[in-house]
């Protein structure tokens, strides 16, 4: 047992008695509690659909649309299940892309080409390759996981009129597009309400910002919109959320490749 | 075709009354594309043509029940300026599909996709090649079908009775990318009495274990690929008449994922196919496999440079019903990952024990949100007079693709 894993476990046993302001916390101590908080905030949804729209945009201002649905799995002791299918630009339309997250180590990934009716199998080490066009990468739309960084609380701040946490995350997994990642927390709700990219060059590259937050069974935060803007090449991608359902009886069965098949 | 359609049509229609209760959704959707090919060298064979020009429609009507459960209805057709065979109406998918807690029966006519291969789709065995559509072989007839379906934690077995055959198609006296004499499809021949009506069965195993995802069948039934032999027609010309054969076939397909290497085998052994000489059957195994290794954000770019290297084998050597019986095969495709979706693959196909290479570009991107446009090159260099293809030496071909999708 590593040094973090066991001070996760320690932290989910210690729970709310372990003070987030406790001042005897390192500064890496107390951005993993926060994560680990977070993280225990967002458990046990079990399962959720959701329809997404992705508006791209260049720096000349021209726009294109994509329409994706997605479906999630909650697994306990690894990453979620993720489905994604396409509806639109038309002609992906019925393309569909399954991934079984992992913590640590590549995601298991597979498409599904209607053309072909062909599932294929897809390497997942790029993870910093472009989701389809969009200024999101695929590492930022896979689920997020405690262990897939390591963390440092940096500042407490007023972000929006919210008292958040500053945190600093650093990728533990291999192929990611960034040194780094800033993420602003809100300290009431652990929302993320801001997240700003570093390059391999650790040049800031993008920004992400949450909007619309909604209360989900009483006790989840959504987002209805996402904001994505590359600083780098002026490119942004709006992805606005809707028809959020939860709890609707998703298993293991609705995320192998027969249900890739007839995903739509 | 209606020989097919009307049963298969009819046994939907019970099922759909028994099973279903409600309906939930329809959709339509679908293509329309035009397409011109330019052949720019002179044909080898009196009355081909240098270019055709076609229209192709594939609409898509889906009906979902309440249960999840779902009927599909897919026609094609293409009309050609120049090929009369190659103007052809065919029903890609006509499917129930009972989507049922322990299993999935899709029943009618369907397409099923097996194998893991870039280059050549060796173990793909379900569905008869639309050759008329391109000489790719990626383009397949919709086959009659009851597929069982069953999922679990061991994993996937499928069960197929496949009832009624289909034929490949073959172009015409004008069409380009054919044999010196023509293929009479009007004249097909069977070793089964019961010619297409002869039940085909298949069954196949797949499992994904971590980084393995590997699939094994046995298929026994006609035999997709024809041999061949010679006849006349009407009129009394020669032509090539196709001859379906009886085969039961075993097939393996393995894919290996490890960081951005993608490792992939297919392999077969067959029983009772004729080869390039005739009818006389030659037991054969094939195999073909290589790997993809993936460059990603190449030159400091939003690009991935994907490179394919696979290796093609027949142990029916030199009298393989196919030019790639020794061959190695390298390809480069570049994703742009724009917003307009640009796709670039550049493949090579070179035969060991000849100089003969096969070279194929192909280029793909959307304009606004309802438009793609895609371009195809191929090129058939120093075929020798032995090569199977031979008489498609001077059948290099340029072809762009406008479509629109609804």
């Amino acid at each position: 047992m590593n040094i973090s894993r066991a001070l996760i476990i320690s932290l989910l046993l210690a729970g709310a008695a372990f003070p987030l302001s406790a001042s005897a916390m390192t500064p890496d101590q107390k951005g993993l509690a926060i994560a680990v908080e977070d993280d225990k905030r967002d458990n046990g949804f079990l399962d959720y659909k959701a329809d997404a729209i992705m508006v791209l945009k260049n720096r000349q201002g021209d726009e294109s649309t994509r329409y994706l649905r997605f479906k999630t799995l909650e697994v306990q002791g690894d990453g979620d299940k993720n489905l994604t299918i396409f509806d639109r630009p038309r002609d992906i339309k019925k393309t569909a892309f399954l991934n079984f997250t992992h913590p640590l180590g590549d995601d298991d990934q597979w498409l599904y080409l209607p053309a072909l009716k062909r599932v294929k199998r897809i390497s997942s080490s790029n993870k910093s390759g472009p989701f389809v066009g969009s200024e999101f990468a695929y590492e930022d739309i896979t689920s997020q996981e405690v262990k897939k960084y390591t963390y440092k609380w940096l500042r407490d701040e007023e972000y929006r009129g919210q008292k958040s946490f500053v945190v600093e995350q650093v990728p533990a997994y291999e192929n990611s597009g960034y040194t780094r990642r800033v993420v602003w927390i809100d300290q009431d709700k652990y929302r993320t309400l801001k997240v700003d990219f570093y390059d391999r060059k650790n040049a800031l590259l993008k920004t992400l910002t949450y909007a619309g937050y909604q209360k989900y069974l009483n006790q989840y935060w959504y987002p209805d919109e996402m904001y994505m803007v590359n600083h780098q090449t002026g490119k942004s991608t709006r992805l606005i959320w809707k028809n959020y359902t939860f709890r609707t009886g998703l298993s293991n069965k609705h995320f192998n490749k027969n249900s890739l098949k007839r995903a739509r | 075709m209606k020989r097919f359609l009307l049963p298969c049509l009819a046994m939907i229609g019970l099922l759909v009354l028994v099973v279903e209760r409600s309906a939930s959704g329809h959709e339509l959707s679908g293509y329309v594309e035009g397409e011109v090919r330019l052949f720019p060298e002179n044909p080898n064979f009196p009355r081909q043509r240098d270019q055709s020009a076609s229209f192709a429609v594939k609409p898509e009507y889906y009906h979902e029940f309440e249960s999840g459960s779902s009927f599909t209805f897919v026609p094609f057709f293409r009309l050609d300026s120049a090929d009369s065979k190659r103007t052809h109406f065919d029903v890609r998918e006509l499917t129930y599909l009972w989507l049922h807690d322990d299993f999935e029966l899709r029943l009618g006519v369907r397409k099923e996709f097996w194998g893991v291969t870039e280059v050549l789709h060796l173990v793909d065995i379900i569905n008869q090649t639309d050759l008329v559509e391109n000489f790719d072989g990626e383009q397949k007839l919709g086959q009659p079908m009851v597929n069982l379906s069953i999922a679990r934690d061991w994993g996937t077995l499928d069960l197929f009775v496949l009832p009624f055959f289909r034929e490949r198609t073959f172009p015409g006296q004008k069409g380009r990318l054919r044999f010196n004499l023509v293929v009479d499809t009007d004249q097909a021949q069977y070793e089964s009495a019961a010619e297409e009506w002869h039940t085909d069965w298949a069954a196949r195993y797949s499992h994904t274990l971590g980084d393995w995802d590997a699939g094994i069948y046995y298929f026994i039934g006609t035999s997709r690929d024809p041999s061949f032999t010679f006849g006349t027609d009407g009129p009394g010309n020669p032509v090539i008449l196709p001859v379906y054969q009886q085969i039961q076939q075993t097939g393996l397909d393995v894919s290996y994922v490890a960081g951005n290497w993608l490792w992939k085998l297919e392999a077969l052994y067959r029983k009772g196919q004729g080869d390039r000489r005739g009818l006389t059957r030659n037991d054969y195994v094939a195999a073909t496999g290589g790997f993809e290794y993936t460059f990603t954000g190449i030159f400091d770019s939003r690009m991935d440079l994907g490179v394919v290297a696979e290796y093609l084998f027949d142990d029916r050597k030199d009298f393989a019903l196919t030019p790639f019986e020794n061959d190695v095969a390298g390809a480069l495709r570049l994703a742009v990952n724009d917003a307009a979706s640009t796709e670039v693959l550049f493949g090579w196909v070179q035969d060991i024990d000849t100089d003969a290479r096969f070279i194929f570009l192909e280029a793909s991107r959307r304009l606004g949100d309802d438009w793609t446009l895609e371009l195809e090159l191929r090129t058939f260099l120093d075929q020798p007079p032995a090569a199977f293809l031979f008489a498609l030496r001077d059948d290099d071909l340029l072809q762009l693709v406008l479509q629109y999708h609804f």
